[in-house]
């Protein structure tokens, strides 16, 4: 995998030592026929053509990969923390959504080296802009409450996905219920 | 009958944006010059009074009788033909109608007679040679009433390369030549369009949902030629063209919270992160300002969604908003003096502007929710948006100067983000009438709607300003 990935590299470099060179050569450029029956370029030489130049897109490079997966996989697979439900375009806590985080404040006691971070969700019904935000206010209140019941704030980070990460792909009332969502994820620990 | 009312319209329509159009290009008010008059004396194809010129695009001539060359020839004239019916200021005579009429030996021995027989107005005539490091393509608009040649031009110097296959951008540019030179309209046939993908399947990184990711692509603003610009293993969303086409600013999770970056996609230097955000400061949905020198934003940095604005290396960070509520997703006016953006502070998000100091605000929009202000180039005074219709969203367009919304698309699945032509002629948006979501284009009348993607789901299209410079 590693040695493909290399290759690919190589077969990158190669194209793209290819075009600029490609690049370097001056644009051919010459006079173009005057258009006939074009009076006013009759007592003079037409203008040079106009060479066309068009910017070549680079190959993307892959982005540093800054979260490498560690054995913290193996807890969030199995997460024991509860997710916590949203009514439709609201960021408030119901008394469901404060019994879970309640549990989850017990956990965070428990595991006091944990650091996690509230992902904030929302459903595809609402646009993927202000999901942004709603996502993140809704991250936010979780947060809010789990400081309030003691747990310190520079172990709670917040996210927003917004609705690019919806939990049930489905696209009905049940699957967004499911995607209303603050999750939690283990960060370090 | 319907036909001519039909073209009486399109000339109506064809009279206005003229004017519009040229108003577009003059300095604010204060420094007003007059047009400028072409230094040549322009011949105008004109079609019969009343209806727009009729203009017939035969097959470019090959001039070397090579495979390469041929396909160039065949390319060009085709794409040639589309790039001008998008804007509709031409009747382009279909192409099927002059297939028996045999190609011109060359391009200075044209007989008319069958040109005149089909009743086309303009003739748009061209050959193609093969040359040491690609083609040399050579056109002529030939005014078929006299045989006078109105406009003729040759290019050469596009390599051709496995990602940017040149034949396309040739036609693209003849395109806007022509329709600057005959009706003097900025046409969009060279302009790009950015959007999200998830079509190689990429998946995150990670442990949660087994979650695909969108990184960023482009594209002709037609959907040819669709390339990947970035490669993360992690989400990249809400790209945006500086207003110089050169480079896109963007929001990710590359970090593992979200942030603002700008990337240069025909190289150039490094990706650049202007915000240098960290969990506790976040960023997202960047929005240049007209001018290039400033990013407006989305952050949550003092505790709540807000609006602000900075200098495009993230110095002089300054706030918009300061309301409890939702303020997110910006945009500049033309003038670069106010921002729209989406706020619930009434209870549901909907479309407010103010002063980019903040003062001033305004609340444009009372529907069922609101979001995504888009705001158009000028001499438009718009602004598009996605507004909640039944179980979806469709895009409006709100016309500021008479205060009022209409709808541009209908309500077939979902449709939001959506992005203005540089000219303001067309909108780009998303919609997931045609199963998962893609990117749709369509004209600012709500007709030519055209599908531009096709693989995967692809989402938040930003159109370019202007053709990218070398």
């Amino acid at each position: 995998m590693k040695h493909r990935q290399h290759v690919t590299v190589w077969v990158v470099l190669a194209l793209a030592l290819g075009v600029s060179c490609a690049k370097k050569k001056p644009p051919v450029a010459r006079p173009t026929t005057p258009p006939p029956g074009a009076t006013a370029d009759n007592n003079r030489t037409p203008a040079p053509p106009t060479p066309v130049t068009e910017p070549t897109p680079v190959p993307p490079e892959p982005a540093e990969d800054t979260l490498a997966s560690r054995d913290i996989d193996q807890i969030n697979k199995n997460s024991p923390f509860q997710p916590v439900f949203f009514a439709f375009d609201s960021s408030e806590l119901d008394n469901a959504g404060q019994q879970s985080l309640n549990t989850n404040a017990e956990i965070l006691k428990k595991y006091a080296t944990w650091v996690i971070t509230i992902e904030g969700h929302a459903d595809e019904r609402g646009t993927a802009e202000y999901n942004l935000a709603l996502g993140e206010r809704r991250a936010v209140a979780a947060r809010t409450y789990l400081v309030s019941l003691g747990i310190p704030a520079d172990r709670l980070r917040t996210v927003s996905y917004g609705k690019e990460f919806p939990f049930d792909p489905g696209h009905d009332e049940a699957a967004w219920a499911k995607n209303r969502r603050a999750q939690f994820v283990v960060t370090s620990k | 009958m319907m036909q001519l009312l039909h073209f009486t319209t399109i000339a109506a329509v064809l009279a206005t944006s003229f004017v519009l159009t040229a108003g577009a290009q003059q300095p604010p008010p204060g420094q007003q010059t007059p047009p400028q008059q072409p230094s040549d004396i322009r011949i105008a194809i004109e079609g019969p009074p009343g209806l727009p010129p009729r203009i017939a695009v035969p097959e470019f001539i090959a001039l070397t009788n090579d495979a390469e060359t041929i396909a160039a020839a065949k390319t060009i004239s085709q794409v040639l033909w589309e790039d001008l019916n998008f804007e509709r200021e031409f009747y382009m005579v279909g192409r099927d109608t002059y297939k028996t009429i045999p190609p011109p030996p060359s391009l200075d021995q044209i007989a008319l007679d069958r040109w005149k027989e089909i009743g086309a107005d303009g003739l748009l005539v061209g050959s193609v040679r093969k040359t040491g490091s690609g083609v040399t393509v050579q056109f002529r608009l030939i005014k078929v009433l006299t045989g006078q040649s109105a406009l003729g031009k040759e290019y050469s110097g596009l390599p051709a390369t496995i990602q940017m296959p040149a034949n396309r951008f040739y036609a693209h540019t003849i395109s806007d030549e022509v329709h600057k030179q005959q009706i003097g309209l900025d046409g969009v046939a060279r302009t790009k369009l950015a959007f999200t993908s998830d079509r190689d399947g990429d998946r995150i990184k990670g442990p949660l949902d087994n979650r695909g990711v969108s990184n960023l692509y482009m594209s002709d603003y037609d959907g040819a030629r669709q390339a990947r610009v970035t490669i993360s293993r992690a989400q990249d969303i809400s790209p945006m063209w500086a207003p110089d086409g050169r480079s896109l600013a963007f929001s990710s999770w590359r970090s593992g919270y979200q942030d603002l970056y700008i990337i240069f996609p025909y190289g150039g230097p490094p990706i650049q992160n202007p915000t240098r955000g960290t969990p506790e400061k976040q960023s997202y949905l960047p929005a240049w300002s007209p001018d290039g020198t400033k990013l407006a934003f989305t952050s949550s940095r003092d505790g709540n969604p807000e609006i602000y604005v900075m200098n495009r290396d993230g110095s002089g960070v300054q706030r918009v908003t300061n309301h409890p509520a939702i303020d997110a997703t910006p945009t500049w006016s033309p003038t670069g003096t106010q921002i729209a953006f989406t706020s619930d502070r009434s209870g549901s998000p909907q479309i407010y502007i103010a002063n980019v100091d903040g003062t001033g605000l305004v609340k444009i929009t009372s529907e069922s929710a609101c979001d995504r202000p888009t705001w158009s180039p000028s001499p438009w005074n718009e602004i598009a948006y996605s507004s909640r219709l039944g179980g979806g969203n469709i895009i409006r367009v709100y016309d500021l100067k008479t205060q009022t919304p209409r709808a541009l698309t209908d309500d077939i699945g979902n449709n939001e983000s959506p992005s203005f032509a540089p000219n303001g002629r067309h909108v780009a948006f998303v919609s997931s009438r045609s199963g998962k979501e893609q990117i749709f284009t369509i004209a600012r009348d709500g007709k030519d709607l055209r599908q531009i993607t096709r693989v995967g789901n692809n989402r938040y299209p930003n159109w370019s300003r202007y053709p990218p410079e070398k």
